[in-house]
């Protein structure tokens, strides 16, 4: 027993020493996209906040219903998604008490540089798809759950086609990275958002053919969870992260985020 | 078979330059699954043997509830751990979401049902007549525990370091409990799911190559103790 216990509970202390002062510190939680946390823009946004503040922030990023879900249940502080559709619902039901408009990113549709559907030079957004279905010339498609792939069946139901079934149509079930890399491969168009189109630009062979449309507008809105939901809630910490993300120097960041690795802003601040 | 050789390059890179992500993700993966491990062995073990040599009406049901235990998925593990976690969950005051505490909990659920159910079979395949003849040379009931497990050695070092794989391999709990969040939680495991959904195959190929190295070191480390000092 003696050897047993000699060598495991040594190993127990070594192990545990270095993780267990975090659990008790307040931290204020801030639910959003896993795509938001992924573009880099909360880690050059939050560490001021936490300088400003002297509170700390823990990002847990999920998708977009699952993180409005946690906020329901009185689980996270704050919210910064883009859900917009769903928002104004969320408020009425009483899960947050305040929502504020913080910025917005966008979806672009990309294709081959040469443009063979000549979607470019398309009147509006609906006017693009049909020329891009006319042309025969290949449309990728994400075919999955994502909200990317929900737009996209948005906008062929807007522009009055259905796409399933045709031959120029290739639904993948994949992510993006994989689906912009076929659409590469067979020169055909695609949906993307800014910037992960941006990120692999070096490794497609494509350009952006459509941009700017309303439609391919995707806002972001702070939400103050509703303090009634646990007493647990930091209000005061939410409401101050609402005040900082619309602050001139936050709205600078976001402003200035990706310019000088992509040439381009990711990020429109609107607050 | 480019991106293999590409997440190769990259591992080796990453490491020689003592990258601080890499090295601070894989201490965690370390840390945590190395906890898990040896909290598990330090209940599981004794429990094990108990249930290996003792009968009480029910027995049978609860070995197959461990046995069953031995298959959980992750995620599922992960989902009731989060629901007990959460703020509004039973031990929610503990504020032990989204910290390497709640991941050790986790996977400490997912590896106890390996290291009983296997410590059992091991203390099981034991001739009975040894147990006997050790209480018959006057050995206290500790006593008989410790040198029935010392006797087992083998097949629980296996138990050991099947639980071991089990939890640094798993990501269904980790990601839901700990929430891959940069230089808190994230172990190498969920750092890999999140860089394929990235798109970035080369550096989800690092971490899976580093993941496999550290596996293959502490299981050669464990087969070491195990196969010291045996006559072929």
């Amino acid at each position: 027993m003696g050897l047993f216990l000699a060598t495991l509970l040594p190993l127990l202390v070594v192990l545990t020493g270095s993780m267990t002062a975090q659990a008790d510190e307040p931290r204020l939680l801030l639910g959003t996209t896993v795509g938001l946390e992924r573009s880099g823009l909360l880690a050059a946004l939050l560490p001021v906040f936490e300088r400003q503040t002297g509170r700390k922030v823990t990002t847990v990023a999920v998708s977009a219903p699952q993180a409005l879900a946690l906020g329901a249940r009185g689980e996270v502080d704050v919210l910064l998604v883009d859900a917009a559709a769903d928002e104004p619902g969320y408020l009425s039901a009483g899960h947050a008490i305040d929502r504020r408009l913080v910025m917005h990113a966008d979806e672009v549709i990309v294709g081959p540089r040469d443009d063979p559907a000549r979607a470019r030079e398309a009147g509006d957004l609906v006017d693009a798809l049909r020329r891009i279905a006319a042309s025969n010339s290949g449309w990728a498609s994400r075919a999955d759950n994502s909200g990317l792939f929900q737009l996209e069946k948005r906008l062929w139901r807007e522009a009055g086609l259905d796409p399933t079934g045709q031959a120029w149509y290739q639904p993948l079930g994949q992510g993006l990275a994989q689906t912009l890399t076929a659409a590469t491969e067979r020169q055909a168009y695609a949906l993307a958002d800014r910037l992960t189109f941006l990120e692999r630009r070096d490794l497609l062979d494509l350009g952006i053919m459509v941009e700017g449309a309303p439609e391919l507008l995707r806002p972001y809105h702070v939400l103050v969870v509703n303090p009634a939901k646990g007493a647990w809630l930091d209000d005061a910490g939410a409401r101050a992260l609402v005040e900082y993300l619309a602050s001139d120097g936050a709205q600078a960041v976001i402003r200035g985020f990706g310019v000088e690795r992509f040439g381009q802003p990711i990020f429109v601040p609107d607050a | 078979m480019d991106l293999f050789f590409e997440g190769l390059v990259r591992a080796a890179t990453l490491l020689a330059r003592g990258d601080a992500e890499l090295w601070r993700v894989t201490l965690l993966s370390l840390q945590v699954s190395g906890t898990a491990t040896a909290i598990c062995l330090l209940i599981g073990v004794p429990l094990g043997t108990a249930l290996a040599l003792t009968r009480f009406p029910g027995r049978g049901i609860v070995l197959a509830l461990v046995n069953t235990g031995m298959g959980m998925p992750p995620v599922v593990v992960g989902l009731i751990v989060s629901i007990m976690l959460w703020r509004t969950g039973p031990i929610g005051q503990l504020r032990l979401l989204y910290t390497p505490t709640a991941m050790v909990i986790a996977q400490c659920v997912i590896a106890l049902p390996i290291v009983v159910g296997l410590t059992v079979a091991a203390i099981q395949q034991l001739n009975p007549k040894l147990r006997l003849q050790i209480l018959g040379l006057g050995a206290s009931r500790v006593q008989l525990l410790w040198l029935l497990i010392r006797e087992a050695k083998l097949p629980l070092l296996a138990a050991a370091m099947a639980g071991f794989g089990a939890v640094i391999s798993e990501v269904g709990a980790s990601i839901m409990v700990g929430g891959n969040l940069m230089g808190q939680t994230r172990v190498l495991t969920t750092a890999t799911v999140m860089e394929v959904g990235k798109g970035e195959f080369g550096a989800a190929m690092a971490f899976s190559i580093v993941l496999l190295l550290l596996v293959y070191s502490v299981n050669a480390l464990l087969t070491w103790v195990q196969q010291r000092g045996r006559p072929l």
